[in-house]
């Protein structure tokens, strides 16, 4: 697959379709792979990688790199065409200035996952089959790629490219691998195990804004948690009340919006569920206002800028599931 | 706010400028009475409360926040409040999510004429705010009076 990838970025290059191609390279370590612009194929064969580890999702970066001049090329998986086309739904991607090549996927991985099953010294990872094999200094580990994946990509919600100018690899089919099960956890529960429950997750935030950062909802240029007047600029949390806010904002913002591509879970250093918070709304919003998928298409709206007459009233939130208080 | 070692609420009312405000003021004049621990807030349209606002009262004080618009299908704007009641419920069901108490929150309809309804409105959700107590789980102790 990676192999596929290189040649198809430098015939690209090459051929003058594009200037620039958008993938990933390592960062301090194989597994650390962290998002990058190739100018030449020289780069491509050198630095570009496609593995397991490609998690990133690469659309938020071509809101600026489709506005720097030139054509830019990028290798965009089933989840991040769903990114993309909300972006370009927001008018944030040039669109003429942007060749995008889909990727079939199969699940990224979680580095800590592998490591939690007992491999230390990991020093590299590859598929075979339906597995994994990570070499560690100490012999080689074998382990179902079913283990290793982020929590998002074991509930992937579709194979499907909504949006590509080229495709390698198989198109996909839009599938129900029960993403809400987690969702429908915690709404069982009480108020006070769901309280007591959040704030073990929600404390451990230290506001780096990482999953703000990451987000391609989140693509705002001023962001109310830079401005000063906001009063929610803060640095780490000083209370609860902090935590509780910076997180309801955010998910706040970008409901209704949010793909459920999943990157704040991914890069959050606390390993807080943030996806759950965001996944909460789409999941109203799916019980309140019809499906919705964001990114999904290009002609539907966005169910908090629409409406309907006979939408239910605020009140239902007192009647729904989960109130055993 | 301990009045006398009693629980005293305070409530937040966001109220429209054309509608619930000119209720409350209805019910003023009708001298209708509703407890004094609601602090109307005016706004230009319920639509224009973001959900920052209601976070931020709870951390000074409030126990509870109250949102009041124009009837759906009567606001001013046409259509804010159809927008406001898709946020706010998608809010209080978040808040609800994050174990915050629910009954905590409120959104209802008071029209300019419906005088008597805001004060039956404030007399029940401050009723119902006090049985709840103060506020613990979205207060922000650097603002506590206590």
């Amino acid at each position: 697959m990676q192999q596929g990838l290189k040649e198809k970025a430098i015939q690209l290059l090459k051929d003058k379709t594009v200037d620039r191609v958008v993938g990933w390279k390592a960062g301090e370590f194989f597994y650390d792979l962290t998002p990058a612009v190739f100018h030449t194929p020289e780069e491509i064969e050198k630095d570009f990688v496609f593995s397991v580890f490609s998690g990133a999702n690469l659309s938020k970066y071509l809101i600026a790199e489709s506005r720097k001049g030139g054509k830019v090329a990028a290798f965009l998986k089933p989840c991040d065409t769903y990114s993309f086309q909300q972006l370009l739904k927001e008018h944030r991607i040039l669109r003429e200035n942007v060749y995008v090549v889909g990727v079939q996927c199969d699940g990224t991985c979680d580095i800590e996952k592998i490591k939690a099953a007992g491999c230390d010294g990991v020093t590299a990872v590859r598929e075979e089959g339906d597995g994994l094999v990570a070499e560690t200094l100490y012999g080689e580990h074998r382990m179902s790629k079913k283990d290793a994946l982020l929590d998002r990509c074991a509930v992937c919600k579709s194979h499907k490219l909504v949006v590509y100018d080229e495709l390698l690899g198989e198109q996909g089919e839009e599938q129900d691998a029960g993403r809400f099960a987690e969702v429908e956890k915690l709404e069982r529960m009480t108020p006070e195990e769901r309280y007591s429950f959040w704030r073990g997750e929600l404390s451990r935030c230290i506001r780096c804004n990482a999953c703000r950062n990451v987000c391609p909802a989140c693509s705002c240029e001023k962001c109310i948690f830079d401005n000063p007047d906001s009063g929610a600029r803060n640095k780490a949390a000083a209370d609860s009340f902090e935590e509780n806010m910076f997180h309801i904002i955010r998910a706040f913002h970008v409901a209704s919006r949010c793909t459920d591509c999943g990157e704040c879970s991914r890069v959050c250093p606390q390993h807080i569920p943030l996806h759950l918070l965001n996944r909460k709304f789409i999941k109203d919003i799916d019980e309140l206002y019809g499906e919705y998928q964001a990114g999904a298409d290009m002609d539907t709206k966005p169910p908090l800028m629409d409406f309907t007459k006979g939408d239910a009233d605020p009140s239902v939130v007192y009647e729904r599931g989960g109130d055993k208080a | 706010m301990q009045v006398n070692g009693e629980f005293q609420p305070t409530i937040v009312a966001f109220c429209c400028n054309w509608c619930s405000y000119a209720g409350a003021d209805l019910s003023g004049t009708n001298r209708l009475q509703y407890p004094a621990n609601v602090k109307i807030i005016r706004i230009p349209c319920s639509c224009r409360l973001n959900p920052l606002f209601i976070l931020r009262a709870f951390q000074r004080g409030a126990d509870g926040v109250i949102l009041c618009g124009c009837h759906p299908g009567d606001c001013h704007y046409t259509t804010g409040n159809y927008y406001a009641r898709r946020r706010m419920t998608l809010l209080f069901s978040m808040l609800d999510y994050l174990g915050i108490e629910k009954e905590r929150t409120r959104v209802e309809w008071v029209s300019a004429a419906e005088g008597g309804k805001f004060a039956a409105t404030m007399n029940d959700f401050v009723a119902a705010v006090t049985k709840l107590g103060p506020n613990r789980r979205l207060e922000d102790l650097r603002c506590s009076k206590d």
